[in-house]
């Protein structure tokens, strides 16, 4: 740190490349998106065709992505009920000090979410396949005769089907999280509680729960973000169908942007994908923030 | 306190809790335990019982795939290692240097540059992947491993400068002081004792990289048109279109592609729990 200059080549060289990179593969292509969705492109040529907001009243016109709209909130809502309470009520068992078997159940609750998701969503298919998979035995053992439903190829089951998968991979890691919030919890509050007479159900209620509430916030946080932007696994389980009735968001998105090449359109989505994330991330922080009195 | 922790009561709840976590365990387990057997199985055994031991042990499937008779397992575990290791060396070294000066140097604009690589927490890859299609695509790197790794170590930017930082944040300035007794300026404060110190961060983030890496389905999917680049999730998902009807090959590729992320869980679990909690709780 000699002089002027040589302070800043040193942090041009440190700031530099994450800044280049980060600037040209992440910054500037969510502003093109915002770019894009004004105009009728299809990716080649110059990008001439101004329509205004219209991408987006057609979009907002389309039955389809009601469907998909519809579908994002369905899985943000089950992961709600049925994944996080799963992956609380769990850790609240196996956090606990003294419970047998913590190591071994910790470990396999957590593996399925290191699987990528399309191996995942492929093993599930095979699950639910109604010559071979285990809906099928589950059927002949307790209804034989009765042929085996296909869930992931009708409309109203399909959905459901990919639920029970997506719950199936990520439970764990929402345990993990939550686990990692108790550890911090100091044993001594725990001593103090039982010392004073409240039971272990109490003690849990009155306690621990309020305290491992900010782990909890950034859990419930990690799943509705997550929500908006299931692709993977749809994709592996059929790609949105039977008619559309899986389809989400991204899938949307893909199907127009990528498969049918229209830019302009599938930004707009993009961007209707981000403005709903942001405006969620804002409130759901200032709500958290606020509740919580929490630093940072 | 032994007399209450054996009361009735409490022995229900216990039982509960234990039954509780056996089922669920069942319910994680069965699919990879159905997946695994599957591959040794015959088309005929695989419809008539799931659940049961192979019998005749059919070796074959593996076989074919590991010898490259069927599929292109190897090609595809190739392609997503290059791809992984790729996008963790220049990850991590992009994000060191970063990190250092954000954490580390005094000068003017250093909260706004944190302020602007914090930003990347709130855009999601799918948000800007048209874009960056079109972006790759003019930079003539379709189909190149430098199409994917590039963009995908661009979205790890935030997260690991965050751990990063975080940590380099509590290296004492004491140890600063004396590197620079020792007459080292800046970089050798970060050669020789930032990066030492760092071997624990440098694990998480580094392991946190190579998953979200080596599971990464959709942007090698809009990158690589050439199935000799296909990445093993996009080699698995290719493999099961084009042999529909054989669930029991494409049941023993599935369990091929899983074994090395299976492996890297076993050795690095530690580190993926700290790394995921470390970043949820401090950003």
């Amino acid at each position: 740190m000699k002089n002027k200059s040589s302070q800043f080549l040193l942090l041009a060289f440190l700031l530099g490349p994450a800044l280049i990179l980060f600037t040209f593969f992440v910054v500037i292509p969510v502003f093109q998106a915002a770019f894009f969705s004004l105009f009728k492109w299809n990716g080649l040529g110059p990008i001439v065709d101004f329509r205004g907001i219209n991408n987006f009243k057609l979009l907002f016109a389309d039955e389809v992505f009601h469907k998909a709209l519809t579908n994002n909130l369905i899985i943000v809502i089950v992961s709600l009920i049925i994944e996080i309470p799963l992956a609380l009520y769990a850790a609240l068992i196996i956090g606990r000090k003294n419970f047998k078997f913590a190591i071994l159940f910790r470990t396999f609750f957590f593996l399925p979410y290191v699987l990528s998701e399309v191996i995942t969503g492929l093993l599930w298919q095979f699950i639910y396949h109604p010559q071979y998979g285990l809906v099928k035995m589950f059927f002949a053992f307790f209804a034989p005769g009765v042929d085996a439903p296909t869930l992931l190829g009708n409309p109203k089951t399909v959905l459901g089907a990919i639920m029970v998968a997506i719950i199936w991979k990520y439970f764990g890691f929402h345990m993990s999280i939550l686990i990692a919030g108790l550890q911090d919890i100091s044993e001594e509050v725990r001593e103090a509680a039982k010392i004073d007479g409240a039971s272990e159900g109490q003690t849990t209620r009155r306690i621990i729960l309020p305290l491992l509430r900010p782990t909890l916030m950034i859990s419930i946080f990690f799943s509705i973000i997550g929500s908006f932007q299931v692709f993977d696994v749809i994709w592996a389980m059929g790609k949105g169908d039977p008619v559309n009735s899986a389809e989400t968001m991204v899938t949307y998105m893909y199907k127009f942007g990528m498969q049918r090449f229209n830019i302009g359109y599938g930004s707009a989505v993009a961007v209707t994908i981000f403005l709903i994330c942001l405006t969620f991330s804002v409130f759901y922080n200032r709500q958290t923030l606020k509740s919580e009195g929490m630093t940072k | 306190m032994k007399t209450q922790s054996y009361s009735s009561q409490k022995i229900f709840a216990r039982t509960i809790q234990y039954t509780f976590c056996f089922l669920l365990l069942l319910i994680v387990v069965t699919p990879l335990y159905i997946g695994l057997l599957g591959g040794f199985k015959t088309m005929g055994q695989l419809m008539t019982d799931p659940f049961g031991f192979p019998i005749p042990f059919n070796i074959a499937k593996y076989t074919d795939l590991l010898t490259g008779k069927q599929g292109t397992f190897w090609v595809a575990l190739t392609n997503s290692l290059i791809v992984s290791v790729g996008t963790i060396s220049l990850t991590i070294v992009v994000c060191v240097l970063a990190a250092f000066a954000l954490a580390r140097m005094k000068f003017r604009g250093r909260e706004l540059f944190k302020s602007y690589f914090m930003l990347g927490l709130l855009f999601p890859l799918a948000v800007a992947i048209l874009p960056l299609y079109l972006q790759i695509r003019n930079m003539h790197l379709l189909d190149s491993y430098m199409g994917v790794i590039l963009p995908q170590c661009a979205f790890q930017i935030p997260m690991t400068i965050l751990l990063l930082r975080g940590f380099f944040l509590g290296i004492p300035q004491d140890l600063e002081d004396a590197c620079a007794i020792d007459g080292y300026g800046p970089m050798g404060f970060l050669m020789h004792m930032v990066i030492p110190l760092s071997t624990p961060i440098l694990s998480t983030t580094g392991i946190l990289v190579l998953v979200a890496s080596w599971n990464n389905f959709f942007l090698p999917l809009l990158v690589f048109n050439d199935v000799n680049k296909f990445t093993l999730p996009m080699g698995v998902m290719a493999f099961q279109g084009q042999h529909m009807s054989d669930w029991n090959m494409i049941l023993a590729y599935l369990t091929l592609a899983m074994v090395p992320a299976i492996i890297l869980f076993v050795a690095g679990q530690k580190y993926i729990v700290a790394g995921l909690t470390g970043g949820a709780v401090k950003g």
